[in-house]
C-alpha cells in the first residue's frame, strides 16, 4: 500500500519561561493509504502535538523546530499559508475530544458543514448545499433534513461528534486524524462512534489516525499501533503482534495495567511506579528508565535506538521483554501497601472510641 | 432475601451481614421552571451492601449513580426512602448521632483537583477528619497523619506541602488518606480513577484493593468503566435513568447478563485483545439516554431497547427488579434473559 503520510524526525518544542518543553522529540512514523493506525500514550507523551504538527496547528508558544512531514510528495513543514489552508480539510481533517468547542454555537449545524466545503472551493456553493444532507446521513444522523437546521446545543454529545465527523469528511480527505474522539462520550455512544469510524474507513477508504490512551480501542479498530512516551516513539508494529508480544516494558506494562471486561484477572494489575518525566528536564539515557522495573545500568546512560525486534516491529529498549525472566515480571504484581504501617495504624488508640467507653 | 454466611462468620458476633440497605430511595430535583417539573435523578432505588464486600455500581452519565452516592452519605437529603446503615435509618438521624455514623462512612471523590482545598496543607487536609471526629490529639495525631501518608505511598514528610505540588494520582492518594483517617468501615468511591492516566489508574486500583484487605473495608464502588468494576467488585448493580435495572454477582453479570441494557453495555466495551475484538460486534443501541425529567412510560429503557415490544408490556408497565438467571441475580425486564438479534 502506498504511503500517504511520512513523518521524519519531527521535533516540536514549546518555548516557555520554565525552559524548552520537548513535546515531540524526534518522532518518525508513517500512515499508508486507507490504513487505520493507533497512536497511544498517556497525557503529555506528545501524541496530540504530533497530530497538530501534521496540520501545522501547534499552538503558541510551540513551534516545529525540526524534521519533515511528507504528505504524498509534498512537505507540510515548508508549505506557505495558502497551501497549508488548502491542505487542511482537503487532504487531512481532524476531529477532537470535545466536539462542542470545535463547533460554532451560534451557527446552524448544516451551515457549518456547508461552510467547510465552500471555504475550500472544492465544491460549488450549489453542490456544497446539496451535500449537507447526504453527509449527515452518512454519519447516521437520523432525520438529517430536519437536524441540519439545529444549533450545536440542540445536539447530544454523540450527535455533535457525528456532526464533526461529517464536517471532517466534507471535502473527502485521505486522512482523518481522530484525537480521543470517544473519551468524552458514554460507553454505548462510544460504541456507535467507533462503529461509524470503522464503516467510514471501509466504505470511503479514508485512512484513520486514532490518537488515544485506550489500548482496547486500538485493538478494536487499528491494524497498526505506535506507542509514544516522553515525546518519542518507543514501540511500533502490527496490532496483533504488539498485543501478543510487546517488547518495550512500557507497552508491556500498559497492556497489563488495565482490567478486561471479558475476563476476571486472577492477578493484580501491573502498576507503573512514578510519573512521566518533565519534558523540560528529560532524564539521561532511556526516558522510561526511572519508571522501568527491568532497567539495567546501561539504560540510564545511553538512549536506546528504535531497533527492529521482529518483522515490522520496532522497539526502543536495551532489555526487551523477551529477555526478562517471568518471575521478574510477576514481581510487579506485588502488594504495595506496607503491612507494618497498616498494623501500626490499627494499634493506635482512638480517643473517641475510648471516650464512648464501648 | 438470600443471606450469605461466610466461612468463619460464626465465630464473630456479626448480627447482620448487610452493612448498608438502601430502601426505595428517591431524589427529585426541581428544575425551577413553571409547572413544577422535576429531574428524577434517583427514582426508587433499593440496594444492599454486605460487610466486607465491594458492590460495584455502574451506569452512564445521568443514570443517577453519583446522586445515589450523595444520598447514601447524607450529603444530600433524599426526597423519600430510607438509608439503613448498621441498622439505623440515616435519614432520621441528627446531630451527634449522625456525626458518629458519618465517621464510619467516608467518601473518595472523582476529581482529585476539586476535592482538596488548595489553601490547606496536606497535613491539615488529613488532620481535619481526625480533629472533627476526635480520633487523636497532640503527638499521636501527628504520628497518625504521617502513618496515613506512608500507608498510601506518599512521603510522610510532605505534610507541609499544598495540593498543587502533587500530581493527579498523588492527590487521589491524599484523598484516600483523608478518607481513612477516621477509621471508617465503609467507603463510597465515586469514580475514583476515571480522571487519572492509565498507568496511574492501576496504582490507585491496587491501593484500594490492598487497603480493603488490610482494614476489612466495605466499598461501594461507583464507575462507568465496567472493566474496572468487574476487576474490583464482588457484586455489580447496573443503573439506567434513575433505576437499578440489574444486580448480580460479578461473574454472573458478565457471563449471563439478563437485562438487555446490561448486555449492550458489556458488548460496547472494547477488549484490549485484537483477536477477541475481531470476533466481537457491539449491540448498538438507538440514540442516547432520554431526559430524566420525562422518563419514558413503562420500562424506561424501551425507547432504546433492541427487544422491546412496543406497543405492549414494555411501553405500558414498569418492570420490577425480580429474580432472573443465577441465584443472586435480579433484573427489571419483562423479557429478561432473552437473546438479542
Amino acid at each position: 500500500m502506498a504511503t500517504l503520510l511520512r513523518i521524519e524526525d519531527l521535533k516540536t518544542q514549546f518555548f516557555t519561561s520554565r525552559g524548552i518543553v520537548q513535546a515531540v522529540d524526534g518522532v518518525s512514523l508513517h500512515v499508508d493509504e486507507g490504513e487505520t493506525i493507533g497512536v497511544v500514550g498517556e497525557s503529555g507523551c506528545g501524541k496530540t502535538m504530533t497530530a497538530l504538527s501534521v496540520l501545522r496547528l501547534v499552538p503558541d508558544p510551540g513551534r516545529i523546530v525540526g524534521g519533515h512531514i511528507w504528505f504524498r510528495d509534498r512537505d507540510v513543514t515548508t508549505m506557505d499559508p495558502d497551501q497549508i489552508r488548502e491542505f487542511r480539510g482537503n487532504d487531512v481533517a481532524m476531529i477532537f475530544q470535545d466536539p462542542m468547542t470545535s463547533l460554532n454555537p451560534v451557527t446552524r449545524v448544516g451551515i457549518q458543514i456547508e461552510e467547510a466545503m465552500t471555504a475550500h472551493e472544492r465544491f460549488s456553493p450549489k453542490d456544497a448545499l446539496g451535500r449537507v444532507i447526504p453527509l449527515l446521513q452518512r454519519v447516521r444522523i437520523p432525520a438529517a433534513e430536519r437536524r441540519k437546521e439545529d444549533y450545536p446545543h440542540q445536539f447530544s454529545g454523540g450527535m455533535r461528534q457525528r456532526a464533526m465527523i461529517a464536517m471532517g469528511l466534507a471535502n473527502e480527505p485521505s486522512l482523518l486524524i481522530a484525537d480521543e474522539p470517544t473519551t468524552a462520550l458514554d460507553v454505548t455512544v462510544q460504541a456507535q462512534i467507533i462503529t461509524l469510524l470503522k464503516q467510514l474507513n471501509r466504505e470511503l477508504g479514508t485512512a484513520i489516525m486514532l490518537i488515544t490512551h485506550n489500548m482496547a480501542l486500538v485493538a478494536s479498530i487499528c491494524s497498526r499501533v505506535v506507542v509514544m512516551y516522553a515525546g518519542r516513539v518507543v514501540e511500533e508494529g502490527p496490532v496483533h503482534q504488539i498485543f501478543k508480544s510487546p517488547q518495550h516494558p512500557y507497552t508491556w506494562s500498559l497492556l497489563r495495567s488495565v482490567p478486561r471486561v471479558d475476563e476476571v484477572r486472577r492477578s493484580r494489575l501491573v502498576s507503573i511506579t512514578g510519573l512521566p518525566p518533565d519534558l523540560v528536564r528529560l532524564p539521561p539515557g532511556c526516558k522510561f528508565h526511572p519508571r522501568c522495573a527491568f532497567r539495567e545500568d546501561r539504560c540510564s546512560e545511553e538512549e536506546p535506538p528504535l531497533g527492529e525486534v521482529d518483522t515490522n516491529q520496532v522497539a526502543r529498549c536495551w532489555v526487551l521483554m523477551r529477555n526478562v525472566p517471568q518471575e521478574a515480571a510477576r514481581e510487579l504484581e506485588a502488594v504495595t501497601v506496607p503491612h507494618d504501617v497498616a498494623e501500626e495504624l490499627k494499634s493506635m488508640p482512638d480517643l473517641e472510641e475510648a471516650a464512648d467507653g464501648s | 432475601m438470600a443471606v450469605e454466611v461466610r466461612a468463619g462468620a460464626t465465630t464473630q458476633p456479626v448480627a447482620d451481614p448487610v452493612i448498608l440497605r438502601v430502601e426505595d430511595v428517591y431524589k427529585h430535583f426541581p428544575t425551577g421552571g413553571v409547572g413544577g417539573e422535576v429531574v428524577r435523578a434517583v427514582d426508587g432505588v433499593s440496594i444492599e451492601v454486605r460487610r466486607g464486600e465491594t458492590l460495584g455500581l455502574v451506569g452512564e452519565s445521568g443514570c443517577g449513580k453519583s446522586t445515589l452516592a450523595r444520598l447514601i452519605t447524607q450529603l444530600q437529603p433524599a426526597t423519600a426512602g430510607r438509608v439503613m446503615f448498621n441498622g439505623e435509618d440515616l435519614t432520621q438521624l441528627s446531630g451527634a448521632r449522625m456525626r458518629r455514623m458519618r465517621r464510619q462512612m467516608q467518601m473518595i471523590f472523582q476529581d482529585p483537583f476539586a476535592s482538596l482545598d488548595p489553601r490547606m496543607t496536606v497535613g491539615e487536609i488529613i488532620a481535619e477528619p481526625i480533629d472533627n471526629f476526635g480520633v487523636a490529639r497532640g503527638r499521636a495525631r501527628q504520628q497518625r497523619i504521617q502513618e496515613l501518608l506512608r500507608l498510601v505511598g506518599l512521603n510522610p514528610n510532605f505534610t507541609n506541602r499544598y495540593p498543587h505540588e502533587f500530581s493527579g494520582g498523588q492527590r487521589q492518594r491524599i484523598g484516600i488518606a483523608r478518607a481513612l483517617a477516621p477509621n471508617p468501615t465503609f467507603i463510597v468511591c465515586d469514580e475514583p480513577v476515571s480522571a487519572l492516566d492509565v498507568s496511574i489508574q492501576a496504582q490507585i486500583i491496587n491501593l484500594l484493593q490492598d487497603l480493603q484487605r488490610e482494614f476489612h473495608l466495605t466499598y461501594l464502588f461507583i464507575a462507568h468503566d465496567l472493566a474496572v468494576v468487574r476487576h474490583l467488585s464482588n457484586r455489580v448493580a447496573v443503573m439506567y435513568l434513575g433505576k437499578v435495572v440489574e444486580v448480580a454477582d460479578r461473574t454472573d453479570i458478565y457471563t449471563s447478563p439478563q437485562h438487555p441494557y446490561t448486555r449492550a453495555l458489556l458488548s460496547s466495551i472494547p477488549v484490549p485483545d485484537p483477536d477477541v475484538e475481531s470476533g466481537r460486534e457491539p449491540i448498538l443501541l438507538q440514540g442516547e439516554i432520554p431526559s430524566p425529567v420525562n422518563p419514558p412510560s413503562g420500562c424506561r429503557f424501551h425507547t432504546r431497547c433492541p427487544i422491546a415490544r412496543v406497543p405492549g408490556a414494555c411501553s405500558e408497565t414498569e418492570p420490577d427488579l425480580e429474580p432472573h438467571g443465577r441465584p443472586n441475580q435480579q433484573a427489571a425486564c419483562h423479557f429478561a434473559g432473552q437473546e438479542i438479534g
